[in-house]
């Protein structure tokens, strides 16, 4: 395939595309099927099918919508018209009500169950209409298993104009000028890892798509995969000719088999149609990706124990230097980034660097993917400018705390984050903010905790999900992990005395500061934050009865 | 001849169709021992569980040592060495599950059937076992009852779901 057949396929899919009138999307991201979608997604095409409406409807399988727990969905569009929890038995309703007789059934859509007036319009929702989607842009409106549905959206649009008029330095100048951290969680500027793996001179560079998504309560990529893997694939191969890489692999959970086939899927009809593999659209530039399973371990995340675990052994991470930039896979100059990176490297590419610059804060450009979870009425997930307060986040999107409890912390960057306390809700988020308050943007996710979540326990989950994961390579995040999951849980239990919390906060320091990798540096973060913001469910724990048994003396 | 000896030489049976399977998977891997996790997936769902001659099989044809294929399969969560019985209960205790209450899910479970995460019933029925997060944190709390999502659950609804597929009361 050229570049002329390129534009022609993208101007037939996108003329087919017209010539439906309508079309519905049926929500089949991983939530939606498990509360039954893709039955209805059948029922549906059997109901149109039998009105005599399969020439003007087009009823496809989309990716996930982002109101997860109301599925599952249906979007009409144009009209972008949201149904939620239809069912094979009000699916014929909603069909001769939205289609036929032109009036939508209020009590059906999206959110009117807890909405005086729901909107007819979903965009005109808060719950979308503070997001801003640009990695998560097309998610949920097209088909994500055809190329045709991403080539009505000019994909691979960016790849073609990169190959044919950019060098490779004008693209990293670009990713540059966008100012886009990665979004893995520790935001180190893409364009400048982009530049370091480009320096390097080696006749074999790789380039890695991180989608190994350990943190619990995190589905930003799973979703996006799931959704638009066309769109992580072109970002992998603009990378991939950025840097010079002519190998690409996707190292993706094993939890995720959907997320695993779509994706497996994007590559071979991507391959089928010349635009990844060799010479892609006439050029001299070949670019060719494979996925990789993981196995189920947390510390894969990290950039040196996911490379050992492609190379196919334990998942031990290495000391660095030398960064994956200089020596990665087989020892070869490797780029890494997560799956939300590659998202957003399309997009900044069709609209420009400057563009995403501008969206944000001065430190933090462009916007972030959320995963809302926990006792909150919305959960689901977003996408916002960076600089969105967490009220903004927590009670305008998702619709405040579920039971009308009150809010009492918000859990950001999982077992390598913290808590951000109720007196922070109007804090502008963006990656130092959220370091200034002792916990960590992360990956995405964000649990919303009420006046009942017992934080001292939760510091003890995450300590117990640290001290399972620690992949035992190194001292103090192997021993210390272990030391302060039993203290914690002592503490948890009502036994703990004073020394066992200066213990703790001792502990704490050594294992932040000696670990060899990031999952022992971070693991106690969330016990720092819950102490630092709840210092007094701690205090209350070592004063209260069960001490008091011990000091007294034994009769 | 020790018993460990005999497992690392044991010849599996090639007519078996799950070593057809595991052989055209390593074939189609070129017999690179990087490949090794790969393999391991495609043992693990032929065999629903990773048996010791399977691994001695997988190591020969690799060329690598036994020693580096028992260390890579107990490094990994998602491979197991025993039998996860006929029918599966993975309880999420993700953090939104966690929240929502995925204990008293793994309370009940352990109430009605003496089972605790890990745990195999003696007639090899039922298996349970935790996953640290399936990504459905929308639908907390969640269970994976055999491959089968169930989403914002309760325990007795997850007992009844275990009972329905084990066949007994």
């Amino acid at each position: 395939m050229n570049r002329q057949d390129l534009q022609l396929l993208t101007d037939q899919a996108k003329e087919k595309k017209n010539s439906c009138k309508h079309t519905i999307c049926v929500c089949c991201g991983a939530s939606c099927i498990s509360s039954g979608s893709e039955e209805v997604l059948k029922k549906l095409e059997e109901e149109i099918k039998s009105r005599g409406l399969e020439n003007e409807v087009a009823v496809i399988p989309t990716g996930c919508m982002g109101p997860c727990n109301q599925g599952p969905l249906v979007k009409y569009m144009p009209e972008n018209t949201i149904y939620q929890k239809v069912d094979c038995d009000n699916i014929a309703r909603v069909v001769q009500s939205q289609l036929i007789d032109k009036k939508p059934i209020e009590d059906l859509l999206l959110f009117a169950d807890s909405r005086e007036k729901p909107f007819l319009n979903a965009e005109e929702d808060p719950f979308f209409k503070k997001q801003l989607k640009v990695a998560l842009l097309d998610c949920g409106d097209i088909n994500p298993e055809t190329i045709e549905d991403y080539f009505t959206r000019d994909g691979y649009k960016a790849l073609s104009d990169v190959l044919f008029r950019m060098s490779p330095e004008d693209v990293i100048a670009e990713i540059k000028h966008s100012r886009i951290r990665g979004r893995g969680g520790a935001g180190y500027p893409t364009g400048m890892k982009w530049e370091t793996v480009y320096k390097y001179v080696s006749d074999q560079k790789y380039v890695i798509c991180n989608g190994d998504e350990g943190d619990p309560g995190a589905f930003m990529d799973r979703s996006v995969l799931e959704g638009n893997p066309h769109r992580v694939l072109e970002g992998m191969a603009i990378a991939g000719y950025a840097v010079g890489a002519s190998k690409g692999y996707a190292y993706i959970r094993g939890e995720y088999p959907l997320a695993i086939k779509r994706f497996e899927l994007a590559i071979k009809q991507a391959r089928k149609n010349g635009l990844i593999g060799n010479n892609i659209l006439g050029t001299n530039f070949s670019f060719d990706v494979d996925v990789r399973i993981g196995a189920g371990a947390f510390v894969c995340g990290e950039e040196t124990a996911l490379i050992a675990s492609i190379e196919g052994k334990r998942g031990t991470p290495k000391p660095r230097p030398p960064f994956p930039a200089e020596s990665g896979l087989w020892g070869h100059p490797t780029l890494i980034n997560n799956v939300e990176t590659f998202a957003g490297i399309v997009p900044i590419l069709n609209k420009g660097g400057e563009w995403y610059s501008e969206i944000g804060t001065p430190k933090s450009a462009g916007t972030k993917v959320f995963a809302l979870a926990g006792k909150i009425n919305y959960s689901g997930l977003i996408e916002v400018p960076m600089g969105t307060t967490l009220r903004e986040i927590v009670f305008d999107i998702g619709g405040g705390i579920q039971g009308g409890g009150t809010f009492k912390a918000a859990q950001t960057g999982g077992p390598s984050g913290g808590c951000i306390p109720a007196e922070h809700l109007d804090v502008k988020m963006d990656y130092e903010a959220l370091v200034n308050l002792g916990s960590i943007m992360g990956s995405g996710g964000l649990i919303v905790m009420d006046q009942q979540s017992d934080m001292v326990d939760v510091a003890r989950y995450f300590m117990e999900f640290c001290m399972d994961e620690s992949c035992g390579k190194c001292v103090p995040c192997r021993v210390g992990t272990k030391m302060m999951h039993d203290l914690l849980h002592k503490i948890c239990a009502g036994n703990g005395t004073r020394i066992d919390l200066d213990r703790l906060e001792e502990l704490a320091v050594y294992v932040k500061e000696t670990s060899l990798c990031g999952l022992g540096g971070s693991a106690p973060n969330p016990l720092l934050s819950t102490l630092r913001h709840f210092r007094q469910e701690y205090e209350s724990r070592i004063t209260t009865p069960g001490v008091k048994k011990e000091l007294q003396p034994q009769s | 001849m020790n018993a460990g000896f005999t497992t690392l030489s044991t010849e599996l049976p090639k007519t078996d169709p799950r070593v057809k399977l595991l052989n055209a998977r390593i074939k189609k891997e070129h017999y690179r021992p990087d490949a090794l996790i790969e393999i391991l997936h495609t043992a693990q769902n032929a065999y629903g569980y990773l048996p010791l001659p399977v691994l001695a099989h997988i190591a020969r044809s690799l060329n690598l040592p036994p020693s580096r294929v028992y260390s890579t399969v107990t490094f990994y969560h998602f491979f197991s060495l025993k039998s996860k019985g006929e029918h599966t209960c993975l309880v999420c205790t993700g953090t939104a599950c966690y929240v929502k209450g995925a204990q008293k899910i793994l309370d009940e479970i352990e109430r009605q059937f003496n089972l605790q995460p890990g745990q195999v019933s003696a007639d090899n029925q039922l298996g349970v076992a935790v996953a640290r997060c399936i990504g459905a944190c929308g639908l907390a709390p969640a269970v994976v009852i055999d491959d089968e999502v169930q989403g914002k659950t309760e325990p007795a609804a997850v007992i009844e779901k275990i009972h329905s597929k084990t066949g007994k009361p």
